[in-house]
């Protein structure tokens, strides 16, 4: 199957004061139509703006590279108008926070219908109904008479089901979710991950799903791309990368999750800082916190990214065998 | 909202009582025997005396404020000193040049800051936003006095396309009143301009930088829409009360710009009236500018609640 969104050696540059940032530095992944695809990193390491860039939301101040194809469509090259066309009609987008997601002046039936308004010629009184449509769909309550309510009469829970409903509203190939859960309590966050999971059964949408919590990755990828640095270190189907991790950086992100089972007191952690784009090293990003720590290769020369399995690939000199089991 | 409303009126009923016992109070602090001025070279000690018990000035304080309040109540604020005519007359025919100059450049102001401000903000670093920053540098640096001078030189002395001063009411000549009012208004307009073009400038680029403007970018919005529906209503708020503070000083006469045109507003009757210690005059200009003021804070909480519905009116 052609895939919906993919992205070939994509790079994103940005312009700073203290010289340019390496946000992404080459960086390939592909979501296939209802597929899940996650991408799993630290903060800084490259997810969020590989999927901004992709799609024409990153900073003015970006510059990006590579190939990036939407449905079939080059999208390398294309003007801005014609991104924009294509945002919201085909691509929905659900952001992290929904206290500052929503316009706070604007009703959220507004909020909720403007894209089905802009690509699908919606009338006013079309949107409206269909806003009501879709703020059901989404699971919230009475929402005929909440469609007229203000974004600040939401709680932040229902507020992020608005977003999620704003994105679907044109029923697009796509949904991006860039840290949906991150900004709410643990068990708002399950039912928003229950509540996107069951939309994309129903609606046949593939999902771009940016987070760093492992565990909702296991529960909802198909696929898995764990991002460091501005390049993915490992990916491939969730159950091979979570099952067998290759990579040093994702075997210690997979022993970094707090395990209540284990009852062990002290958190695991992961040594050192991430690498700063300002200054990424020539080699491995990941060996100044490498536990393996290979040799003088390792840091001067830039591994490839390497076959381990069917579709599970890993970018490393020293592929970790597997220990045989999931810690 | 209609009781919201009424709340309001009547803690402005309030608030404009404090302003007349602070103005009453304040008068008698002011050096200078207003009925000596008035009387001048024919001062005598009897006429002195008469024309004191008919103000009402041989009266202990507390009985001359009561008295003053009583009949302002009435619409009566006393009689001026100096012409004898009644206060509330001479005040009330003063408006109409006031409002209309206020008005007209604030008007002017919006029109040259809105589009300067929205474009500076969403090109920012450009040309235009760099022209624009220059401008409300200039605009708020250089005394509007003198910007009025050469106003007059250039508008009516070199190129004669614009009386130098004077004023003629708009109910009077459209034409005439739009030729005179252009110059003062200009002049006053472009300093409000200035700090309205930063305002709108600083404020739209705070609500650039918001999530909900990235938001309405990824519904794949057009730019014109981005920046009209979500990014210029949020950031219209505070810009509101800055429109409101300077119509409102505006309203208060601009005393320096209706000397320089020979404009016959509030500004120059209060001018006048402090010259002349013309008390009365100057308690009713003021009271009136206290009231417009009060009227204007009204008008804008009202505008507020409909820019914003998370403020609710209660």
């Amino acid at each position: 199957m052609k895939p919906v969104l993919a992205v070939e050696d994509l790079t994103v540059t940005i312009g700073t004061r203290r010289g340019p940032a390496h946000a992404v530095a080459g960086v390939d992944w592909a979501v296939r139509p209802g597929e899940t695809l996650a991408l799993v990193g630290e903060s800084g390491s490259g997810k969020s703006m590989s999927v901004l860039a992709a799609t024409g939301l990153a900073p003015r101040t970006a510059r990006v590279t590579g190939r990036v194809h939407l449905l079939g469509m080059e999208l390398t090259g294309v003007t801005e108008e014609r991104r924009r066309r294509l945002r919201g009609r085909h691509i929905g987008f659900v952001f992290q926070d929904p206290m500052t997601s929503l316009n706070p002046v604007l009703t959220v039936g507004r909020q909720v219908t403007e894209a089905a308004e802009e690509h699908l010629g919606l009338t006013r009184r079309a949107a409206r109904s269909r806003a009501v449509e879709l703020l059901d769909m989404v699971g919230i309550p009475s929402a005929g008479q909440r469609v007229d309510a203000y974004p600040h009469q939401f709680s932040g829970g229902m507020r992020q089901r608005v977003v999620i409903a704003m994105a679907l509203a044109c029923e697009p190939d796509l949904l991006i979710a860039d840290e949906p859960t991150t900004a709410l309590d643990v068990t708002t966050q399950a039912q928003i991950v229950e509540l996107v999971g069951d939309l994309q059964r129903r609606l046949g949408t593939a999902v771009v799903w940016i987070t760093h919590d492992l565990g909702v990755v296991a529960g909802i990828a198909d696929t898995v791309a764990v991002m460091y640095g501005g390049r993915i270190l490992e990916q491939g189907p969730v159950d091979a990368v979570f099952g067998t991790p290759s990579h040093p950086y994702t075997k210690a992100l997979l022993a970094a999750r707090p395990d209540p089972a284990a009852g062990s007191a002290e958190l695991v952690t992961i040594a050192g800082a991430p690498p700063s784009p300002l200054d990424l090293p020539a080699g491995c990003a990941f060996w100044p916190r490498c536990p393996v720590r290979g040799d003088a290769r390792c840091e001067h020369e830039l591994p490839p990214l390497v076959p381990v399995s069917a579709g599970h690939q890993v970018r490393t000199f020293y592929p970790q065998p597997s220990d045989g089991e999931r810690r | 909202m209609a009781r919201f409303v009424i709340r309001r009126l009547l803690q402005s009923a309030v608030v404009l009582l404090g302003v007349t016992l602070v103005v009453f109070l304040l008068l008698q602090l002011v050096p200078g025997d207003p009925v000596r001025v008035a009387l001048g070279t024919r001062f005598d000690p009897q006429t002195y005396e008469a024309l004191r018990a008919r103000a009402g000035l041989d009266q202990p304080l507390v009985v001359q404020y009561f008295d003053y309040l009583r009949r302002a109540l009435t619409g009566d604020l006393g009689v001026s000193f100096r012409s004898g005519r009644p206060v509330t007359a001479i005040v009330l025919e003063r408006l109409p040049a006031t409002l209309s100059l206020a008005v007209t450049a604030v008007v002017f102001a919006m029109a040259v800051a809105f589009p300067l401000g929205i474009v500076s903000a969403i090109r920012s670093g450009s040309l235009v936003d760099h022209a624009a920053r220059v401008f409300s540098q200039f605009g708020v640096s250089v005394p509007d006095f003198w910007m009025g001078i050469m106003g007059i030189l250039l508008f009516s002395g070199v190129l004669g396309w614009l009386p130098p001063s004077g004023y003629v009411a708009l109910t009077e000549d459209p034409g005439r009143w739009a030729s005179h009012v252009a110059l003062p208004a200009a002049t006053v307009g472009l300093v409000t301009a200035s700090i309205l073009t930063r305002f709108i400038r600083s404020s739209m680029l705070e609500v650039l930088s918001e999530d909900y403007v990235r938001t309405a970018e990824a519904k794949g919005l057009r730019t014109r829409v981005v920046v009209l529906r979500h990014v210029l209503r949020n950031a219209l708020i505070p810009v509101v009360t800055v429109v409101a503070v300077q119509l409102a000083s505006l309203l208060g006469g601009v005393i320096v710009i209706e000397v320089l045109f020979a404009w016959p507003g509030i500004g120059r009757l209060t001018y006048d009236a402090v010259a002349a210690r013309d008390y009365p005059v100057l308690q009713g200009a003021v009271l009136l500018v206290a009231a417009l003021f009060l009227l204007v804070n009204l008008l804008v909480d009202i505008l507020y609640a409909r820019l914003d519905p998370r403020i609710t009116v209660k």
